[in-house]
């Protein structure tokens, strides 16, 4: 293993953050007691911590609509995520944001983003921004298969390549946009290979194995900030839950099979780094369970914090919307 | 003071802010050539870092001068043509103006879009249109339609000064227009009419290139004997709605032209406004002169058929004076 014990335990007590978290966030809304609607990313954790692990604290991000794993890969605090999501004034967004549109400025995380493909010409800018100010800052993209079919995606690659903008393309391909399986909506079995249009570097990435995402996402990040240009990833991945927590009370019939599911379950992206690291011997297994059990303790805190949070009042709706 | 035409008040205003502000930056097509004039000579001044040419690819620089404004940068973003602006309108409409809001006052978008709009003759219906009653309902943009050199000096140094964004509708046909302008750091604010001429018979509010038309109405009428005020409310978001009621208590009758196509204009929305707050002053109903309720067409008599011209105008001014 080629990387240090304490970027793995990171590395590791991240994902699990990352897979409580969702997990919570799944039975809160099944039980009734979050409101609206959220996307989660269970099984995809790999892909939002290992580019994230690539990235220093003053690089900057762009999330998706199911974006709860890139805010904690980036070191989002879960609490004012939960609250967020409760719609309570102690959120990130004070309730105006929600599940969709979490923003953590102060950790260069410019927000999860509701629209498919929106967030990828902002990351495309939030990376010339780097070029002008010569900070030497990269911004990680990250989008879905589907923002992939977007004409952002298209006219982003392009305007980073003729620039060599430090911005590194992240596809999480997790197999389905909303309800339609990736092979049938996208003209290419790798996405990858759409990086050849615009003469940039574009690779095919285990997006379950934590430690390769890190190694491509470094590359990468190298890569930009030699002033080389941008790079695209495509994290193969899976979506284990629903496109939309609760899709089953709308969604008639079934868009997969069962053992499809259990395939990729058995290709956990937590386990497999479980694996590698019992292996390899750097780390015992006490050591991860005791991050595990922290990662729990930690979003059932978030939880109580978010409950005992007070609502916001109706006078805030208009609050926020200028800079006096 | 110094004459100067509607282009050369771009100009001036870009060179004085970005000299002033070295986190200023335009992007745009043609910015550096400069197919209108707006941005000519910029590119020989700041270098091509800072007068940035971009691919025909609206929703791609759009996109990019909003991240670049959230990482810290002051783009001014030019959409050569106003009606290109629909290709983008997903970052306009659903980035740029709601990021700071959803994100709870967290993102800080000092973005200026500036874009061409209006019937010049010929351009027809895709590069001709008045597009700013599309975004008059969205909340988190400011609108301001300058109508001449000063003004567009004064209202452009403002916007790119200003943390929000600021759309700024440059129109087609007046970029030769001359006026005095003020000399050095001119500014005019957003959201405060102008009251163009004093008048006590009737109030003609007029936006951007029907401002010049309204004068000259204004000034036939008055040897008839007919005393027109005529307003320019300059920014459509914020309304400045204390002038024009001000102006209503005076004259209790209201016309109002826009360049826009009538339903859903600017004109409406004003109307509303004024009948709404201002209903126990009116003598008359408020009349609304505006563009024809088809695309734009490209044939001269066609085109001039459309846009409201000055017998129109004379002719909704006459209608609530009778």
């Amino acid at each position: 293993m080629d990387v240090g014990k304490d970027l793995v335990l990171e590395m590791y007590r991240r994902m699990y953050r990352i897979r409580h978290f969702e997990q919570k966030i799944k039975d809160l809304i099944t039980g009734g007691e979050i409101p609206g609607f959220a996307h989660v990313s269970i099984g995809e954790e790999a892909t939002a911590v290992g580019v994230c692990a690539a990235l220093r604290p003053t690089d900057r991000i762009t999330s998706t609509h199911r974006g709860h794993g890139h805010l904690i890969a980036k070191g989002g605090d879960v609490a004012k995520m939960m609250a967020e999501i409760y719609g309570k004034r102690t959120g990130y967004c004070k309730g105006k944001g929600g599940s969709m549109h979490i923003a953590d400025f102060s950790l260069g995380i410019l927000g999860a983003n509701g629209i498919v493909g929106g967030g990828i010409p902002i990351a495309t800018g939030s990376a010339l921004a780097a070029r002008l100010r010569k900070t030497g800052d990269v911004t990680a993209c990250f989008f879905g298969d589907g923002a992939a079919n977007e004409g952002t995606f298209h006219e982003s690659l392009n305007l980073a390549a003729i620039w060599k903008l430090p911005v590194i393309y992240v596809c999480e391909n997790n197999g389905f946009g909303e309800f339609t399986p990736t092979s049938t909506a996208t003209s290419v079995k790798d996405i990858a290979v759409r990086a050849k249009g615009y003469d940039i570097p574009g690779y095919v990435v285990d997006g379950n194995n934590v430690l390769e995402v890190y190694r491509y996402a470094s590359e990468a990040a190298a890569r930009a900030r030699e002033g080389l240009g941008p790079t695209l990833l495509e994290c193969k991945t899976y979506r284990w839950e629903g496109h939309v927590v609760g899709e089953q009370a709308f969604v008639t019939g079934s868009y997969r099979t069962q053992e499809e599911v259990a395939q990729w379950k058995a290709r956990c992206p937590i386990i497999a780094l479980e694996k590698t690291v019992l292996e390899s011997g750097l780390i015992k297994r006490e050591e991860l369970e005791q991050i595990a059990n922290e990662a729990r303790a930690q979003v059932e805190a978030a939880v109580e914090f978010a409950r005992q949070s007070p609502l916001p009042q109706a006078a805030e709706a208009t609050e926020d919307l200028w800079v006096a | 003071m110094a004459q100067m035409t509607y282009l050369q008040a771009i100009r001036a205003a870009l060179t004085e802010e970005m000299d002033r502000d070295p986190t200023t930056f335009i992007l745009g097509e043609d910015v550096a050539l400069s197919a209108f004039g707006s941005t000519r000579g910029l590119f020989e001044r700041f270098g091509a870092e800072r007068v940035r040419d971009t691919p025909i690819s609206e929703a791609g620089f759009v996109g990019a001068a909003v991240g670049a404004a959230m990482a810290g940068m002051r783009p001014i973003c030019e959409i050569e043509i106003a009606p290109f602006i629909y290709c983008a309108f997903d970052q306009i409409v659903n980035q740029a103006a709601k990021l700071r809001y959803m994100s709870g006052g967290q993102a800080r978008l000092p973005i200026t879009f500036r874009t061409l709009y209006g019937a010049a003759g010929g351009a027809a219906a895709q590069h001709s249109e008045t597009v700013y009653p599309h975004l008059l309902p969205v909340p988190g943009l400011k609108i301001v339609v300058p109508s001449g050199p000063a003004d567009m000096k004064g209202l452009l140094k403002s916007a790119i000064r200003d943390d929000n964004p600021v759309v700024v509708f440059e129109h087609a046909a007046l970029g030769r227009l001359r006026e005095e302008v003020p000399d050095g750091d001119y500014l005019v604010p957003i959201g405060k009419a102008s009251v163009k001429r004093e008048g006590k018979d009737v109030t003609l509010v007029a936006i951007g290139a029907m401002v010049p038309r309204a004068m000259a109405v204004a000034g036939r009428m008055a040897k008839d004997g007919v005393e027109v005020e005529v307003i320019d409310p300059r920014s459509l978001a914020p309304l400045d709605e204390e002038t024009l009621l001000n102006s209503l208590g005076k004259t209790n009758r209201m016309v109002i032209v826009d360049e826009a196509h009538l339903h859903g204009s600017a004109a409406s929305e004003i109307a509303a406004t004024m009948a709404e707050k201002g209903f126990d002053l009116l003598d008359a109903p408020i009349r609304r002169v505006a563009a024809l309720d088809v695309p734009i067409p490209f044939s001269r008599p066609l085109e001039l058929a459309v846009i409201p011209d000055e017998q129109r105008i004379e002719a909704a001014v006459r209608s609530v004076i009778g």
